[in-house]
């Protein structure tokens, strides 16, 4: 089982829940595997600690140019829809952060003068925290693109019964990636307006993908009570309300698992995961359309 | 365009850009925007947090134009056409072909284009021998030209679940400095996004000054160093503020004393106040809900960034 942890606002708590779930699962006995999918901000390993095992660096693919076979065709630049190659009379320049990889440029050059080269975009760390399985990966400062390195991440998760995704904010391509051929996503969100705005764009994502997907309240007590109400109109299923409490902030801060110094925390993360590892859960509600969005 | 307005330009202060950012998401940077909205009055709004933007929630902004967002292409199977020959599969690399499609007469099943995973690259297109793949401009969002209260704001919304974002954040930017122009505003106020990626990246460079907004958290901390890498980076000044800094003092002041080691400034600190959400659910920004409290702090912090940005023409206060 895949579960992506996602919110479409940042900050919060998808980390808080992610390694929370990784711990206690573990716990309990199953196999767990933590996968950090921010790759831009990775905060899970400050709460997990794990002991790094392997770090290599990984990027991605782009052109190079062997200038004495370029017959000056052109078909290159005209191929490409980044502008990441252009054909100039007597040269051809290559962007490679403009780069999407996509291939086009060598599979049109007819004289074979473009190969694929290599470039780092970032790092892939494996390792153990404790008995949960860990991965992250750390885009390098200045790289514009961050899904084709979570995409990688993903690829480097190993087998496990729980397999958890903690994904990056927003509604965008780095969220896309994350969430992508997991079984189910939790989405995480904190009842006040800025919250609810952000879940609403969060599940339109989740059913453009026709992903089946819950929400997850965390602070509840904090703000107001639009975002329960949102849901039950919607038919959307509440997993789980962690209510606001001043002791998970502080140990959060610290970088400890609450679940550790917090019972009742506990309690509602166990609650949460049982949901979530509960095969016979109500069916996904992926088609309900709706109306006010 | 004719020679007074021409002279006015020349002699109109240059616009200058702020943008706040944060790197960990939720720290507070749209509450502080609006805020600074209310204190400057002389600004144009620029929601660059476009994949979640919130900032139109104090503002409620009233739209006066709306403008279509096309930021990319995209390829589709055209109905009858395809004679399942695999090619597109074959030269895809983002796993976006399926050979799901409907089928044409002869064929039970053809291939289909997942919009979701297409990254617009079009070479499933270029090498169709049958020509039936459709590749052109898709919409990606709108933009919106919009009235608040504190002036004009520019703002966005990507559509669900589509890509570009970098590209539409630079639209909105370079929609409201026109603006700011247009009417002699002298600051455009970004609201940025969390991470360090490509709509960061759009939203900081060559802007006057970025403010990072963090909390005292480790993972606060942590990120802090990564924004402060790609300020420097991309050469842009930044200035550093806590916000719910009372939280955990001790980190606070590791923050602090990091962002000065790493050559950022301090634009002060926030304290931890309910009245910050009690604001937001009433739709208005701290420094209209109350007049003491953290709304005191983020003025200090306001000023901190006029003067720095010279807004105003008289020197700035003592000690600041």
């Amino acid at each position: 089982m895949k579960v992506a942890i996602a919110s479409g606002k940042g900050g919060t708590g998808k980390t808080i829940v992610a390694t929370n779930l990784a711990w206690l699962a573990a716990r309990n006995g199953q196999s767990v595997a933590y996968v950090d999918c921010d790759v831009e901000e990775p905060n899970g390993h400050l709460f997990l600690k794990p002991r790094i095992e392997s770090s290599r660096p990984i990027g991605r693919l782009y052109p190079w140019v062997d200038e004495s076979r370029c017959t000056q065709c052109g078909l290159c630049g005209e191929i490409c829809q980044y502008s990441a190659i252009v054909c100039l009379p007597g040269k051809v320049l290559v962007y490679p952060e403009l780069c999407h990889t996509c291939g086009g440029c060598s599979l049109v050059c007819r004289p074979g003068a473009i190969r694929e080269v290599l470039r780092e975009t970032g790092k892939l760390e494996t390792g153990l925290a404790g008995p949960v399985q860990f991965v992250h990966g750390l885009l390098n400062i200045g790289e514009a693109m961050s899904a084709p390195l979570i995409r990688q991440v993903k690829a480097a998760a190993p087998e496990a019964d729980l397999v958890i995704v903690d994904s990056p904010p927003g509604t965008s391509c780095p969220v896309i990636e994350s969430v992508r051929g997991t079984d189910f996503v939790a989405l995480v969100t904190e009842p006040t307006p800025f919250g609810l705005n952000d879940l609403k764009l969060a599940v339109g994502m989740v059913r453009a993908m026709k992903l089946p997907f819950g929400v997850v309240i965390n602070r509840a007590g904090f703000g107001d009570q639009e975002t329960q109400e949102y849901c039950r109109r919607h038919g959307i299923e509440i997993l789980a309300e962690i209510p606001d409490d001043r002791r998970v902030a502080e140990e959060y801060s610290r970088g400890g698992l609450a679940c550790k110094a917090v019972p009742e925390f506990r309690i509602r993360l166990e609650g949460l995961l049982a949901r979530l590892c509960d095969g016979n859960r109500t069916a996904p509600r992926v088609a309900t359309p709706e109306p006010d969005r | 365009m004719n020679d007074i307005v021409k002279i006015r330009r020349a002699v109109a202060p240059p616009v200058k850009e702020l943008t706040v950012i944060s790197g960990k998401g939720g720290t507070g940077k749209t509450s502080l925007v609006a805020s600074f909205a209310a204190l400057c009055r002389r600004s144009v709004l620029a929601d660059c947090d476009v994949d979640a933007a919130d900032l139109h929630l104090i503002l409620e902004p009233r739209v006066v134009r709306r403008e279509l967002f096309a930021g990319g292409k995209r390829a589709r199977v055209k109905a009858g056409h395809c004679i399942a020959c695999g090619k597109c599969e074959e030269v895809c690399r983002f796993d976006a072909i399926f050979f799901d499609g409907p089928g044409n007469g002869v064929l039970e099943k053809t291939f289909r284009v997942d919009p979701l995973a297409c990254e617009g690259c079009g070479v499933c297109a270029w090498f169709c021998a049958e020509g039936a793949i459709e590749f052109g401009p898709v919409v990606n969002g709108e933009w919106f030209i919009s009235e608040t209260r504190f002036g004009p704001m520019v703002h966005a919304k990507l559509g669900i679940a589509e890509e570009n974002s970098g590209k539409l954040v630079s639209a909105v930017r370079s929609n409201a400095k026109r603006i700011a122009e247009e009417h002699e505003l002298n600051l455009v106020l970004i609201d940025g996004s969390p991470g360090i990626g490509c709509p960061v990246i759009a939203s900081i460079t060559g802007t006057n000054l970025v403010l990072v907004v963090t909390e005292p958290t480790l993972s606060g901390l942590h990120d802090l160093e990564r924004v402060a890498d790609l300020t420097r980076h991309f050469g842009v000044p930044a200035l550093v503020c806590v916000n719910k800094w009372d939280l955990n003092p001790e980190v606070s002041e590791r923050i602090e004393a990091r962002a000065c080691e790493r050559g950022l400034g301090l634009a002060g600190r926030v304290r931890y106040n309910r009245a910050v959400t009690e604001a937001q659910i009433q739709r208005k920004s701290v420094v209209e809900y109350q007049q003491d409290g953290c709304a005191t702090d983020v003025r200090a912090v306001w000023a901190i960034i006029e003067a720095r940005l010279e807004l105003r023409t008289e020197t700035p206060p003592k000690g600041v």
